[in-house]
């Protein structure tokens, strides 16, 4: 036991967890936090508003698979990071914001830079503490780490009013906690993955659906040798993208609103799914009726409240995807599998996917969407991390950039956050700084976060971000295109700014890229380059992301470029 | 889709915010609490909830799945209502029109076991303990008096022992 106050505890127990970088913000009510930080053997990464430091800890968090910590002051400070907590629980992403809050005594009383955060953040997070003893926060500190690592992970938030930051107790370390009510570890049950695997073996055209999960557990190896072991082709949803390499002869992409043609094609006429670590999003299957019909369903999945929320499923593996995969693969491994060269579905799925990726017509400028995605791939190498922002050039990405190394892939996928790309790339290098990293960008999306090129360039976080620029809101253009008889309205965003000096302005490297050439050239130099580098690359403001799911349509009815 | 009433017994953490996190997950997921009520247990560290609701069985067994999700909840129990004891505690207060109402309040309370309070000229309060269905039943005899106001308490139920 020692004797130290509630903020001097929260930096040690951070400390404990191997807490080595926090993104924040000071201000008011963090200050006692923060004069401990500056004490304290963790560095510090200034953001220049809260959100970004949320999204710095998340893609921090996907990245390590550890959580990341992010620190905002009371009041706007923690309002200002509801976006970035609501965005790490849809995607599963493990993650502690560290808020201040107003003194005990002055709670309830509308104080200055008071907000509610427990009750405004309840809805978008895995869980939140607000500890009102200074001696409850190791407790609560690694009650936090547990809860958002473990099972499906998700965004933790801590709330430390000033004065238990201030106030001395006698501090316990607790090396283990145990929460009553909490159990994330389930054994996958055996007899159904006997059941899983009789039913995939029974199958006619079985296909594999690998959703995050895959990601999240790093079941990269076990996934590609169930795949070779039965000869099933594999899908991904969005999120799963880079659960399996897209170079791979099994592999045919993403499904779903901009999935791969051949994928889409192929999901709606398997006729048994097995469906790993996917919560079967709206985006993923277009209708959950039609989805379902004549598909016999696999799921396996950590979240015990997965099973059955949108699909019916024939056959449940409820656990840590990882360990359900070891021990299908340890139950296949006993059975004589019979590997036939003349699988009837494996050919068909080769013909389907070989024509679409021959045929898919592409739009025809030498700036097409397909082309300078192709470039950056052929350009970066294959461990580089990517993330992207929201909106075309993400959807772009999912259809023309491969993941070739698994688990290099990032997005804000469920909440859809415009702005999270570039911070969350900033934390991505804060993880890995031996590796390159890539926002792949649109203008949109990259106006909401553009101030972190400050913190990307002063604290020495050196990334590249890709801007597909097409002066405007390109995806909701594209829906008042198709869907509004071009009524174009809040979608044009002009030549504003000028993103070469934009870049320049923050001491960045900016380039811009008039053809694939001098597009080549500038990821090499960004790849070389000590600061960030923002890549304007000029595009056509009308080209349309296809094929294309239209919202509450089934797979099947996928709109093809004509 | 088969509507069905379903009683869920939730032991819960006995801590500030758990009551908001319950109801606010049957707001944001779309579900509506019929009734509930809440109290604390044997064990002072655990309330015990028990909401009724209404849904298809893929709608309940979702809301079972989502309450057992939460972190604050210790056990979640649907409960079959034929293996259960449930009641709910009801006050009426039934308008005294004339002096006969009152004799004839007072005679169909007996008949239900309800217990009369506070009998004034103007007004009776009555407290009944029963099932929703027999509430209802009691509740359509005494409309005709005229109700004044009503108070409901949600059910309270418990498994019995060996079902």
């Amino acid at each position: 036991m020692e004797n130290m106050s509630g903020a001097r505890a929260l930096m040690k127990a951070l400390e404990k967890e191997g807490v080595k970088e926090v993104f924040g913000l000071p201000g008011g009510a963090n200050l006692p936090m923060y004069d401990e930080l500056y004490k304290s053997n963790i560095r510090h990464i200034l953001v220049r508003h809260e959100q970004s430091a949320a999204h710095m800890a998340d893609g921090f968090g996907r990245v390590s698979r550890k959580a990341g910590v992010c620190f905002a002051t009371s009041g706007p400070g923690a309002t200002n990071i509801v976006t970035g907590l609501a965005t790490a629980q849809a995607d599963s992403s493990p993650m502690i914001a560290v808020t201040g809050q107003v003194p005990v005594k002055m709670i309830g009383r509308d104080a200055f830079q008071e907000s509610d955060i427990i009750g405004i953040s309840n809805p978008v997070v895995k869980y939140a503490f607000q500890p009102r003893e200074a001696g409850e926060i190791p407790e609560v500190v690694k009650k936090g780490f547990y809860i958002a690592e473990t099972g499906r992970p998700g965004a933790v938030l801590i709330d430390v009013p000033k004065d238990v930051q201030q106030n001395e107790a006698e501090m316990v370390f607790p090396d283990e906690v145990r929460i009553r009510g909490y159990h994330p570890w389930t054994d996958p049950d055996i007899v159904e993955t006997e059941r899983a695997i009789e039913m995939l073996l029974s199958a006619h055209k079985p296909i594999i659906l690998a959703g995050g999960g895959v990601i999240i557990s790093g079941a990269f190896s076990e996934l590609q040798s169930i795949a070779e072991m039965l000869m099933i082709p594999v899908v991904t949803t969005f999120k799963g993208k880079g659960a399996f390499p897209e170079n791979h002869a099994l592999s045919l992409g993403p499904i779903g609103m901009h999935g791969h043609a051949e994928a889409n094609k192929l999901m709606t006429e398997a006729d048994c799914v097995l469906a790993i670590g996917t919560r079967f999003s709206d985006r993923s299957v277009g209708t959950f009726e039609e989805f379902e019909k004549n598909l016999k369903i696999i799921h396996m999945d950590v979240d015990p409240a997965e099973i059955g929320k949108n699909q019916t499923t024939h056959v449940a593996v409820v656990g840590d995807v990882k360990a359900s995969l070891r021990i299908m693969i340890k139950l296949l491994m006993k059975r004589a599998l019979k590997k036939s060269d003349d699988n009837v579905w494996i050919k068909h799925v080769n013909e389907v996917r070989d024509y679409w990726r021959q045929n898919l017509k592409i739009h025809p400028g030498e700036l097409s969407a397909a082309r300078i995605l192709r470039k950056l791939r052929e350009v970066l190498p294959k461990e580089a991390i990517v993330t992207t922002e929201v909106g075309q050039h993400q959807m772009w990405a999912s259809l023309f950039f491969d993941v070739i190394h698994p688990g290099t892939f990032f997005s804000s996928t469920g909440l859809g956050t415009m702005g999270w790309g570039f911070p969350a790339a900033i934390g991505a290098k804060t993880a890995r700084p031996d590796l390159a990293v890539v926002d792949i960008a649109g203008d949109g999306s990259f106006n909401m976060t553009e101030n972190s090129l400050a913190t990307s360039v002063l604290e020495n976080l050196p990334v590249i971000v890709f801007l597909v620029n097409n002066y405007s809101l390109g995806m909701v253009a594209q829906w008042q295109r198709t869907f509004y008889e071009r009524r174009m309205i809040g979608v044009d965003q002009k030549n504003c700014p000028d993103y070469v000096k934009l870049a320049e302005s923050y001491g960045a490297q900016g380039i811009r890229a008039q053809s694939l050439d001098e597009l080549g050239k500038a990821i090499k130099a960004g790849l070389k380059s000590d600061v960030a580098t923002v890549i304007d690359i000029p595009i056509d403001p009308e080209e349309d992301v296809l094929p294309f799911v239209a919202p509450g349509t089934p797979l099947k009815d996928m709109i093809l470029p004509s | 889709m088969i509507v069905m009433w379903a009683i869920l017994s939730i032991l819960v953490e006995n801590k500030p915010g758990v009551l908001f996190k319950v109801t606010n997950m049957f707001r944001s997921r779309n579900f509506n609490i019929d009734s509930i009520s809440v109290g604390i247990t044997e064990n002072p560290e655990y309330s015990r909830m028990t909401i009724t609701t209404y849904g298809d069985e893929k709608q309940i067994q979702q809301i079972v799945k989502q309450l057992d999700k939460m972190i604050d909840t210790i056990e979640v129990k649907r409960l079959d209502e034929h293996k259960t004891v449930y009641r709910e505690l009801v006050l009426f207060k039934i308008k005294v029109s004339k002096a006969a109402d009152s004799m004839e309040i007072n005679k169909l309370a007996n008949a239900y076991g309800a217990k009369v309070h506070d009998a004034k000229k103007e007004s009776i309060m009555v407290e009944l303990t029963a099932t929703p269905d027999q509430i209802s039943a009691f509740e359509e005899l005494i409309r005709p008096f005229g109700i004044l106001e009503i108070a409901r308490t949600g059910i309270a139920a418990l498994q019995r022992t060996g079902a």
